[in-house]
């Protein structure tokens, strides 16, 4: 077992899945030759060429519309967009066509393609550096839809991402990239050092798609989140003092209904909460499926924990961003209520 | 005899430890190019897509029909915008080492794209700016402390807080606001001046982007509009050789020159010396005639050199040769025009230093008087109520709820 941070991990995956299958090849702007703004391909290039490891121009429509003619060519393409905020471009070639492949071609084609992104907030990078835009992606039919909150699961996420035969987008909270988060800016940066999840096996291993994992037990309220929110939603729960069961998504689509139903029958009451946007966002589908799972076991309404309805400002990160000081009043929130 | 097919991956000529290699470069001598006359027709004017348009000479003199023949007043007024753009950009550098900014991005050695081209410009013109055009904005009349209280996110900032450093507005100045995606502007731009057609204006826009962006869709989308309707807009492509780690090779700039890509769409391209203040100047006020007479968009290539790194946020030394600007064939802008100038009897090395004095106290003052309206540490900070504001012309319902629950809880301390 080694030791790795959120990149180290991420990287790791490539390098066991390039090495285990040659039609595994990576595209994307500065990947090759630089290994990545976030350093997350570094090295790869050098290892596995420059065929197998593309420096792909400006063209996030064109990096993922490649990628899927790659797919159906027999590749297995993983594609990085720099920032998920930079993901617009390609919106079309993912909605209309990567998604949509196997179904309208009566399950004859498919491009098992894995578009990998920088996700969330909370590095001051303002409206253009900062978006959580998952819920533009599970509400499309067709694609898998993952995100990490830790460095085992990351790695292991991703193998069975690339290894997927269905298109996955996979996106990576780039706050936990060096160490967890629990949502307090005051206190000093943390890293995965010391953290059970920052211990990486350095072979191959997968962490299944579909199965979301309890990050602590607890009986008194259930919190079901993911990415960053999750280190956020257990610092919460020492703060408040409530026996929290926190709940890591990790896939969002499909989404494991089963361990979510299980928990909130236990507690009989649920917070739901994500970094993205709060109206018509993610939370809203697990808040119906609870509620239509658990609606006779609770105690209280279904609360949720989100970012405001306003674009990312950069001045007011920290009352934007749903930290530690949001997510425990939405903990009390709920405990209060019923 | 190649019997497969096989990919053509670009290699960048030099990279660390490598000896920089510009050769691959197309650089004419100064003044060969002709220019012809503002109503030729795209077919007749192709060859002006290769080669480089060029008027400062090696020798420091002005040749060719290119030549704007400046007076010493207005070459001073060229040299002052560009060094004034440098030091802003030196000091703001250093304010975000110190961490008293978030992030900066410099147009080191790009200067005089911005410069010459606002003064080109007719006020009333358009601009649709990259992040890099922060002298556009100077020149546009942005004062400095305005530019230091955006980048400081504070209560005098044009933005209100919303924004990242650099990514400036001037409604008043005729500058659109910066977005932060690539290229999004182009297509904008060209219906901004559609707009300017239909309402019968004489104003024209003007929008740009680097090489690497021209890889974008929003460029294609913006040539095939500006082409198919005539708009009165000049695109420009800063070829500064470096997006990020990707050398233009990466935007397929080695198959043809960018100055090119509008060709197949009857967009006459001007391949220009960017860091020659002369021809930038002439090749923006030929387009802009042009324009204006109804002849349509023009594509503008300026071969430039990212004197820096892409941002606060990358090494440049671990992708590219440390010395790699210093053996740039076309220099370096400040300097070039500086040359020029004392070879002209306009200016001296004295001179040119009492300048730069003159220009660097201006910014340490400035930059005292912004931090009065707050810094990221030091009160007065916006109020973050106005978070919600500007979302929506007016704060709908379920803004106002959002905005209570966030005083509440912000102020449970």
């Amino acid at each position: 077992m080694a030791r790795m941070n959120m990149i180290e991990a991420i990287r790791s995956a490539h390098d066991v899945v390039m090495d285990r299958d040659p039609s595994v090849v990576v595209l994307g702007e500065d990947v090759g030759y630089f290994g990545g703004v976030f350093r997350c391909t570094d090295g790869l290039q050098r290892k596995y060429g420059e065929h197998r490891v593309i420096d792909a121009p400006i063209s996030e429509g064109g990096i993922i519309g490649a990628a899927i003619g790659m797919g159906v060519n027999g590749l297995r393409p993983v594609a990085e967009i720099q920032f998920a905020d930079y993901i617009y471009p390609g919106f079309d070639q993912i909605v209309s066509e990567l998604a949509r492949l196997r179904y309208r071609s009566g399950g004859e084609f498919f491009s098992p393609v894995t578009i990998r992104t920088p996700c969330g907030g909370g590095i001051r990078g303002g409206q253009t550096h900062s978006q959580s835009p998952e819920a533009m992606f599970t509400h499309v039919s067709g694609i898998k839809v993952v995100m990490p909150s830790n460095p085992y699961d990351a790695k292991g996420l991703l193998i069975s991402s690339i290894e997927s035969d269905d298109p996955v987008i996979f996106f990576e909270p780039k706050r936990i990239y060096n160490g967890p988060f629990d949502g307090d800016p005051e206190k000093p940066a943390v890293s995965w050092g010391s953290h059970a999840k920052g211990e990486v096996p350095d072979g191959h291993y997968t962490v299944p798609l579909g199965m979301a994992d309890v990050a602590l037990e607890g009986d008194e309220l259930t919190i079901v989140t993911y990415g960053t929110l999750v280190h956020v939603a257990i610092a919460a729960a020492k703060e408040t003092g409530v026996a929290c069961e926190v709940i890591d998504v990790r896939t969002l689509a499909p989404l494991d209904i089963a361990t979510l139903a299980t928990s909130v029958k236990k507690t009989g009451r649920c917070l739901v909460a994500h970094e993205a946007t709060r109206f018509g966002g993610y939370g809203a589908e697990l808040a119906a499926t609870i509620q239509k799972e658990c609606f006779y076991h609770l105690e209280a309404p279904i609360s949720r924990v989100a970012g405001w309805d306003t674009p990312y400002p950069h001045a007011f990160e920290w009352q934007y961003f749903p930290g530690l000081k949001r997510m425990s009043a939405g903990i009390r929130k709920v405990m209060e209520a019923g | 005899m190649i019997t497969k097919s096989r990919l053509q991956i670009p290699r960048a000529s030099a990279r660390p430890g490598e000896k920089p290699d510009f050769s691959y470069l197309d650089v004419s001598p100064a003044g060969s190019k002709d220019k012809p006359d503002r109503d030729a027709r795209t077919r007749d004017i192709e060859h002006l897509s290769n080669g480089l348009i060029r008027v400062l000479d090696d020798d420091h003199r002005a040749k060719g029909p290119w030549n704007p023949n400046f007076d010493a007043t207005e070459l001073q007024v060229g040299l002052r915008w560009m060094v004034l753009n440098r030091v802003f950009d030196e000091r703001m550098w250093q304010i975000q080492r110190q961490g008293r900014i978030s992030f900066y991005m410099q147009a080191l050695g790009e200067e005089a794209v911005s410069i010459a081209q606002g003064m080109a410009l007719r006020p009333g013109d358009m601009c649709f700016p990259s992040y890099r055009n922060q002298g556009l904005f100077m020149y546009r009349g942005v004062s400095l402390v305005e530019m230091m209280c955006q980048c400081l996110s504070n209560t005098r900032d044009m933005c209100l807080g919303r924004q990242l450093p650099i990514m400036y507005h001037s409604k008043s100045g005729n500058v659109f606001s910066i977005s932060g995606n690539l290229g999004t502007q182009y297509p904008h731009a060209v219906g901004w001046a559609m707009a300017s057609a239909i309402k019968g204006e004489d104003h024209i826009a003007a929008s740009w982007v680097g090489d690497g962006t021209t890889s974008e869709a929003d460029f294609h989308h913006a040539l095939t509009f500006a082409a198919i309707y005539q708009a009165p807009v000049i695109l420009n492509v800063v070829n500064n050789q470096w997006a990020i780690s990707s050398f233009q090779g990466t935007a397929a700039g080695e198959r043809r020159a960018f100055a090119a890509r509008g060709l197949g769409l009857g967009i006459p391209g001007l391949r220009v010396d960017g860091n020659d203040f002369l021809a930038v100047y002439s090749a923006t006020l030929w387009a802009a005639e042009r324009a204006r007479r109804g002849r349509g968009p023009t594509l503008i290539e300026l071969v430039t050199y990212r004197g820096g790194a892409h941002s606060t946020s990358d090494d440049p030394t671990k992708y590219r040769p440390k010395d790699e600007w210093a053996t740039f064939p076309l220099g370096d802008p400040i300097e070039r025009l500086k040359q020029f100038m004392i070879a002209e009897g306009h200016w001296s090395d004295a001179k040119h230093e009492s300048l730069v004095d003159e220009l660097r106290t201006d910014v340490t003052v400035a930059w005292k008087e912004a931090q009065k309206f707050g810094t990221m540490t030091e009160e007065p900070w916006l109020d973050p109520a106005t978070m919600f504001d500007d979302v929506y012309a007016e704060v709908p319902g379920h803004l106002k709820a959002q905005r209570r629950r966030m005083l509440e809880i912000e102020g449970d301390k």
